[in-house]
């Protein structure tokens, strides 16, 4: 066996990678730790037992399933229904030439650079208006489509290859049929770039949220997460495990589909 | 009527009427309902009414707000180049086929899934000035337990470690993508010329990183102006307004104090500071920045 020269590198990505990873592993420890264990100092790093009556305390001190349930609800619309709207306005601009459409593109790609807490306000009172405050609508209705989507679509239906478009028309194809039967079918790594970062933002959205839910069985993961907290002040261990609860799924989907994910965002960073 | 809807007008306006309908309402007209708000005295339960420029006025001469903004650039400017920063170093680090590099990288990348207030609690308890194992690790290298977030002269700065633990590794994401698009003959050709390590980073490399680069500080000003989350889940602007930033204030007036016209007017401020530093930025790397096509 012969000894390989160890890369330089490792003496520096060693402590980053343990950095990073120490708040996750700690929280991880603490979680299945007696609360007199984690009242020590210097820190038990090795618990005695695992203490799994945390993980229960959390669960049946608060309604973590009402949120999950509330926060897969506004995902899984918000995703659908981005994706499907965003697509039909994007091609429109990509392939169709019709009156006014270079000005209300260039309009609804202005909502993009104003930040949303210019438009908190006024959204709160028209979404009250609409009689959604403290419903799941409120927390659907304002994201059913995002300008970024559309922008982001456009640039990619551009890349296409039109003569197929052009063909499937002489063939005597309307246009929706064109953008379903082939426009689509080609798109799909965009399509699922928009659909993850829309994901990301849906799921880990904050502000608007807090505004706009007051009951507790309404509110979404993020917003009961944060109540949760404020319950549970210097619980830790209690507090720890409802932690890993909420943030379990969408790091296992992370870990699970590492690759598609990083090319996912590293596709909407560098296009967006 | 059936040529007209067959015709590119129609298709074309009934494509994007949806998307437009909905972007109207959430988007355009809150817009310039903001811009209204903020002269009018509001407390979103009574009618409001018209009050001139004097929440603008009052803002100039409202000492938290002053606060406000002061520890909001503060923040900008330590978040902005240390993440960015960092990542850079990170990812060439990553650039490599060596052994563990998955799991370098897992650990790196892993926070970008975890969300804000999750993150907040995790350092909540991280920097616990009694029981945290941010103390712990100070003591063992010989410095003695600080307060953190309960520390007025600290908080900032730990708001400041908690992000770029949260933001590192979407940064990292993007300058990968970027560095695995340099063509591999250009790193030869600089090899063959005889050009040192640190010569080809700077003379090859980091040019051609400068839209990635431009990408992320434009993005990491945007948000850092922005940020809320993790100061609402950890000091709540405290201790003594040490960590009060504006986006914190603006929806301390709207939603705890009902002052919705004063939170319009801050709002406004914001957005106007926001788009003269983009523009600002946007010029100044048009030197910078050069784009391959």
């Amino acid at each position: 066996m012969t000894l390989r020269r160890i890369s330089p590198r490792h003496l520096f990505l060693a402590p980053v990678a343990l950095i990073m990873a120490s708040p996750l592993i700690w929280m991880a420890i603490t979680s299945i730790e007696k609360p007199n264990e984690a009242r020590r100092f210097p820190p038990v790093l090795i618990p005695a037992g695992i203490h799994w009556q945390n993980y229960r305390n959390a669960v049946e001190s608060a309604p973590f399933g009402a949120w999950y349930l509330n926060s897969v609800i506004v995902c899984a619309v918000v995703v659908v229904s981005n994706v499907a709207l965003c697509a039909l306005a994007a091609y429109a601009f990509a392939r169709i030439r019709f009156a006014g459409s270079n000005v209300l593109f260039v309009v609804l790609l202005a909502t993009l650079m104003v930040p949303f807490q210019v438009i908190l306000i006024p959204t709160f009172l028209i979404v009250r208006h609409l009689g959604l405050i403290d419903n799941i609508g409120a927390l659907i209705a304002p994201n059913l489509v995002n300008a970024f989507g559309i922008f982001m679509l456009r640039q990619f239906f551009r890349t296409l290859p039109i003569e197929l478009e052009e063909a499937a028309r002489i063939d005597g194809c309307n246009r929706l049929s064109v953008l379903t039967k082939i426009v689509l079918p080609l798109s799909a790594p965009a399509l699922s770039t928009l659909a993850l970062i829309t994901l990301l933002w849906t799921w880990n959205d904050f502000l608007w949220p807090l505004v706009a839910i007051n009951t507790e069985s309404h509110m979404t993961l993020q917003v009961g997460l944060s109540t949760f907290q404020g319950a549970h002040q210097t619980q830790w261990t209690i507090l720890m495990a409802g932690n890993m609860l909420a943030l379990a799924p969408m790091v296992a989907a992370f870990l699970l589909t590492q690759r598609s994910f990083v090319r996912s965002i590293a596709a909407s960073g560098l296009k967006g | 009527m059936r040529r007209l809807l067959r015709s590119d007008h129609a298709s074309g306006w009934l494509f994007v009427a949806p998307a437009t309908i909905l972007l109207v309402v959430f988007g355009l007209v809150p817009i310039g309902w903001s811009a209204l708000l903020s002269f009018q005295h509001n407390d979103l339960l009574s009618a409001p009414h018209w009050v001139g420029t004097a929440n603008y006025r009052a803002l100039r001469h409202d000492p938290v707000f002053r606060k406000s903004i002061h520890n909001t650039i503060e923040y900008t400017l330590l978040f902005v180049p240390i993440s960015i920063g960092l990542a850079l170093a990170v990812a060439m680090a990553l650039n490599a086929r060596i052994r563990f590099i998955s799991i370098y990288r897992t650990a790196v990348f892993i926070p970008v899934a975890v969300s804000t207030v999750a993150t907040a609690i995790v350092f909540n308890w991280v920097f616990d000035p009694t029981y945290g194992i941010a103390n712990w690790l100070l003591n063992e290298i010989g410095i003695s337990s600080q307060g953190f977030f309960h520390n007025p002269d600290q908080a900032l700065y730990g708001i400041v470690a908690m992000t770029v633990w949260g933001w590192i590794g979407f940064d990292v994401i993007i300058y990968l993508a970027a560095l695995q698009g340099i063509p591999g003959e250009l790193l030869e050709a600089a090899a063959i010329d005889g050009a040192s390590r640190w010569s080809t980073f700077r003379s090859v490399v980091l040019p051609l990183l400068g839209p990635a680069t431009l990408f992320l500080v434009v993005w990491s000003t945007i948000n850092a102006l922005q940020l809320f989350d993790e100061i609402y889940n950890t000091t709540r602007g405290g201790p003594l307004e040490s960590t009060t930033v504006v986006v914190y204030y603006l929806w301390e007036q709207a939603f705890q104090y009902f002052e919705a016209g004063y939170a319009a007017a801050i709002a406004y401020v914001l957005f106007l500071a926001i788009l003269v530093v983009t523009v600002i930025q946007l010029v100044v790397s048009r030197r910078a920045v050069h784009y391959t096509s």
